[in-house]
């Protein structure tokens, strides 16, 4: 593959903007200017009838029908509008049971929550790792307490909650579940999505407690035991969009999600499920970045693939389990700290680029995010960039308007052949388990993310108001979110209260038996719930998962 | 011939981002410094420590969970106590100005955020490292203080 990815000729370096650091490689004869898309696929200047496939017709198929390339469903939009979910938490459950209702009041359609360092990492906020990182990235959350009152006033049966976690996963389920019954509901009556997709975790998120094959297995848990209790429920969100942060050109995205997903499917086929009771369930989450037209070619690549995986690699035969479902959130790593307002540019276009593949759910980032967790009044801003774009501009009116474009179709074609050739390499290797453990996708995406910032130095890619047409005034200073810095301090002392007066023999019993189910083969959820009702903490929980099956450690290379 | 830049590159915390700190101690290693990785989820004593081992010029550590203002002045301090004096220490993430001078006045160097040329950082340590061997200045802000 091409190394230079130049998208516009070289010029003589703007006046405003700093010199490319590699001006050397410049000496001699000046380079051809080479046009190609952000993950490097070489482009015409015009795509013609002579690029259109004779098997066209039956690679699209109708809206609503299989691959699914065009959309999931025949009238698109019309029958149901991407939910609008903004992804938000910051410091105590409290603040962000707040920061929860504004935003429903400003119509948001669906919650999503973000939890801080410790919570992720599966860490009390009194562990001495948490130190400093409380409430800082997100919600704290480490009792059952703590996450009624970060739910306090939602009725759980009506709004649809999407929770951003992974290794601690089950626990968080398992509350979610448990403030659920204090709410007299049913697990069958909650909607909405768990992350819970630990290959992405090792291959770019970085957060895990155990080595990647106990933390897969928790996950199949967690799979099966949604599949038998909670039909409304997605029991895993198998994201891009972290190894599209991390590095990974759209490509790579595609390519090492969607072996994600197939090694999900295979562990959950290896422990005697039926591909169609748990399939309809597994979502998918994107990651949107500035290449307006590969992205949207990545989305349709994407359903196509995943469709025929399904339905000729697994032999799925319901519909619903060949349908990718995804939810999708602009790149958080194309936004620049200098001259920040023009982050709401970047974030209206690759909005639109998310609309235009067909996502079913999407988060617009705030100007502000280069910076701090976003402002309220930061947030209202990204939130009406999806507004404007349901309501005032028409895209939703027309399902998939790029079909048929003879360019749109033949980037659709490359990103596929990409993504089914490192698929089959995946394959190859033994799977993407063996592929983690061994660190091909690791390292082809820290290579990726310093080849890209290597053209960034040398000019070849410009980014606005960083190297080209950068602003030597002082930069526009935007109001940035403070967190409480007492917040550490007091949810600390809310843990020790909850183990200070919990029933402690009910809680050792229920901790007793997770400890021996953690020993065993058996699917932990069951046991998770009663140690969650028993109001074991989250932290607690884990330490026994570090107990049973080891920490993990990465080899430290770059 | 002068003693290569020695540089270990820290991931202090809980923190999982470790993007712009490969990147940086690849662009070091390219520039000719020897660079030393620590790897995610270090205590401000591993990270200390590590610095003694391998008897670094600078410390650089990468911090984008918002734990900077608890992380950056605990190493600084613990470097203080095992006399690490005329070592730097730097590092990047997502800092805000205010912070960034709240630690710099505690004697931390400069720190870098979102947007910084890997040149700018590389520039930076070379300077101060040669300033360092002629003994110009006395603690990591280039400041003349001492701990």
């Amino acid at each position: 593959m091409a190394n230079g990815r130049t998208q516009t000729p070289p010029e003589t370096p703007a006046s405003t903007g700093a010199a490319p650091a590699g001006a050397a490689a410049r000496s001699g004869a000046p380079a051809e200017p080479r046009f190609e898309t952000m993950s490097g696929i070489p482009l015409k200047a015009v795509y013609t009838e002579a690029d259109r496939r004779a098997d066209l017709q039956e690679r699209l198929g109708e809206p609503g029908a299989f691959p699914y390339t065009r959309a999931l469903f025949p009238e698109g939009y019309r029958t149901r509008l991407w939910t609008m979910r903004q992804f938000a938490g910051f410091g105590s459950a409290d603040d962000t049971n707040q920061r929860f209702h504004y935003l429903l009041g400003q119509g948001v359609t669906g919650l999503s929550t973000a939890f801080d360092m410790p919570t992720l990492m599966g860490y009390d906020a009194d562990h001495p790792m948490s130190l400093g990182e409380v409430g800082r990235e997100g919600v704290a959350i480490s009792t059952l307490e703590d996450m009624e009152t970060l739910f306090r006033g939602i009725p759980l049966d009506k709004v649809t909650t999407s929770m951003t976690i992974n290794a601690p996963a089950i626990v968080l389920l398992a509350m979610y579940v448990a403030v659920g019954e204090k709410q007299g509901l049913k697990p069958s009556q909650l909607g909405g999505t768990i992350q819970a997709d630990m290959l992405k975790e090792f291959i770019a998120q970085k957060e895990w407690i155990c080595p990647p094959r106990p933390h897969v297995k928790i996950c199949v848990d967690m799979i099966e035991w949604c599949a038998a209790n909670m039909p409304k429920w997605n029991s895993i969100s198998i994201s891009g969009y972290h190894i599209r942060e991390a590095g990974a050109t759209a490509a790579q995205e595609l390519a090492f999600t969607l072996a994600d997903g197939i090694g999900y499917v295979e562990e959950c086929v290896k422990r005697g499920m039926d591909v169609d009771d748990f399939a309809p369930r597994l979502s998918f989450f994107w990651d949107v970045h500035n290449d307006f037209f590969e992205e949207i070619a990545k989305f349709r690549a994407a359903r196509r693939i995943w469709a025929t995986t399904m339905r000729d690699r697994f032999g799925a035969k319901n519909p619903r389990s060949w349908m990718l479902r995804t939810h999708a959130q602009t790149a958080g790593v194309s936004l620049t700290a200098q001259q920040p307002l023009n982050n709401v540019a970047r974030v209206a276009i690759q909005a639109l680029a998310a609309v235009l593949g067909g996502t079913q759910s999407l988060h617009t980032n705030s100007m502000d995010e280069t910076l701090a967790l976003p402002t309220e009044e930061a947030v209202t801003v990204a939130l009406r960039t999806q507004q404007i774009l349901a309501y005032e501009t028409g895209v939703a009116n027309v399902v998939d308007p790029f079909g048929g474009s003879y360019f749109m179709e033949a980037l659709t074609d490359t990103m596929e052949a990409e993504a089914l050739a490192t698929i089959k390499r995946i394959d190859e290797m033994g799977g993407i388990i063996a592929a983690v453990e061994r660190g091909y996708p690791q390292k082809e995406i820290a290579d990726s993310a310093y080849r890209f910032q290597q053209q960034v130095e040398r000019g070849e890619r410009v980014i606005v108001g960083v190297n080209k047409f950068a602003s030597d005034a002082d930069e526009l200073s935007i109001p940035v979110l403070k967190i409480d810095p007492d917040i550490e301090r007091r949810q600390s002392e809310r843990v020790k209260s909850v183990k200070a007066t919990r029933d402690a023999a009910r809680h050792a019993a229920a901790m007793k038996a997770l400890r021996d189910a953690c020993m065993s083969d058996k699917n932990l959820v069951p046991f998770v719930l009663d140690a969650v009702r028993a109001h074991a903490t989250l932290g607690e929980i884990s330490d026994l998962f570090r107990e049973a099956y080891g920490v993990y450690r990465e080899p430290a290379v770059f | 011939m002068a003693r290569k830049i020695r540089v270990l590159v820290g991931k202090a915390g809980l923190d999982g981002h470790d993007r712009g700190a490969k990147v940086v101690a690849s662009a070091m290693r390219d520039a000719g410094f020897e660079v030393i990785y620590t790897g995610l989820h270090q205590t401000p004593e591993m990270i200390v420590q590590a610095a003694l081992q391998e008897d670094v010029d600078v410390v650089a550590l990468s911090i984008l969970s918002g734990a900077h203002m608890t992380l950056f002045p605990r190493v600084w301090q613990l470097m203080r106590d095992r006399g690490l004096n005329d070592v730097l220490l730097t590092g990047g993430g997502i800092i805000s100005k205010e912070d960034m001078e709240a630690l710099r006045k505690l004697g931390v160097g400069d720190l870098f955020g979102p947007g910084t040329p890997t040149g700018a950082i590389i520039d930076y340590v070379r300077g101060w490292v040669a300033a360092n061997r002629a003994g110009k200045v006395g603690s990591a802000s280039g400041t003349g203080r001492r701990a």
